[in-house]
């Protein structure tokens, strides 16, 4: 059956090595779990047994941003925060990519206030915005698909020209 | 006698100056007092051991925006003793944005004061530590004034670069 089938009967497949390392990167989405505010705990109920974000290889939720390469923003940023994020962000290693969990994170939801940032956009490069208040994990899993989808789609030219993150936070401060 | 009867009388024998006025709302007693004798008073009231009032529940302030006194700063305080629960009133005028604290008083109020500062600019004088609470302390505003914009002042709160 399917991979293993073909390894039997032939005992080799041919690729790009760009194909299978976007394949293996797609299917290995280490997320950083920014859990903010009420959107984490839909973010914790996509990761228990009922909804199993295992089933997309993205169970390893690392609470370090080193060892991350998918940030699920999930809760209302405030303007204090913001710094905080971003920092986060630059800490973690490229390619990286960021979903904006709910409509706080997206847009400043309810919060239409002094304090609150007005959707995370507006210092953070986000890949998938994903609506409700808060979302139901099975939605954050669909964010994750589509994350899954464009990582799918990258080839090593897209990394070329990265600028090195962890010498700028070195520099800036 | 009653309680609420009890604390009128020994305020009014106490602090014959402090320009005592009473009302009620709700079934709950309030007095409103000139500013300058909110720790004395407090303090009394706090004390005396007929009433006890040794919880502290919330200091925060009005904003009335044009009235002449322009900030009221209220205090809530309860009595475990009897269960009853009493708010203090004090103007505080804006040219002379100040009151004293009662931290001194209830050691709770020192956080409760931080942000009715931080909120509305009151200064209390010989408060411990009056810095900013919630909002970064390079901030120039007072956002619970009602002369402060809902969104805010733009650029007033700085973010990080893209």
């Amino acid at each position: 059956m399917g991979l293993e089938a073909k390894l039997d009967s032939d005992g080799f497949l041919v690729t790009q090595l760009d194909t299978v390392v976007a394949w293996a990167r797609k299917n290995s989405v280490y997320p950083m779990p920014m859990g903010i505010s009420c959107c984490a705990i839909e973010m914790m109920a996509a990761a228990d047994p009922k909804y199993d974000i295992a089933r997309f290889g993205s169970e390893v939720m690392r609470f370090t941003p080193r060892q991350c390469d998918l940030m699920i923003v999930a809760g209302t940023v405030t303007y204090k925060m913001s710094h905080v994020v971003r920092k986060i962000y630059e800490q973690m290693p490229d390619p990286k990519w960021v979903i904006a969990m709910g409509a706080c994170t997206s847009t400043g939801g309810m919060y239409r206030s002094y304090s609150v940032v007005q959707g995370i956009d507006q210092f953070l490069p986000v890949d998938v915005y994903l609506a409700g208040c808060p979302p139901r994990p099975d939605n954050l899993l669909n964010a994750l698909i589509q994350i899954q989808n464009k990582i799918g789609r990258t080839r090593a030219k897209d990394f070329q020209n990265l600028k090195l993150p962890e010498l700028n936070v070195i520099q800036n401060n | 006698m009653e309680l609420k009867d009890l604390i009128s009388q020994k305020l009014e024998s106490n602090f014959p100056e402090a320009e005592l006025e009473y009302s009620e709302y709700r079934g709950e007693l309030n007095i409103k007092f000139n500013k300058k004798f909110v720790n004395s008073i407090c303090k009394f009231l706090k004390q005396d051991s007929e009433l006890e009032f040794l919880l502290c529940e919330d200091v925060t302030a009005v904003d009335w925006a044009k009235r002449k006194n322009r900030f009221t700063v209220v205090y809530h305080i309860f009595s475990l003793k009897h269960n009853f629960r009493l708010v203090l009133k004090a103007d505080v005028d804006e040219s002379d944005c100040s009151i004293d604290t009662v931290s001194s008083v209830w050691k709770t109020s020192d956080w409760q004061e931080r942000e009715t500062y931080d909120m509305y600019g009151i200064k209390f004088n010989n408060h411990p530590d009056l810095r900013r609470i919630y909002m970064p302390e390079e901030f120039e505003y007072y956002p619970l004034r009602k002369d402060f914009p809902l969104m805010g002042i733009p650029g007033s709160l700085p973010l990080p670069k893209k």
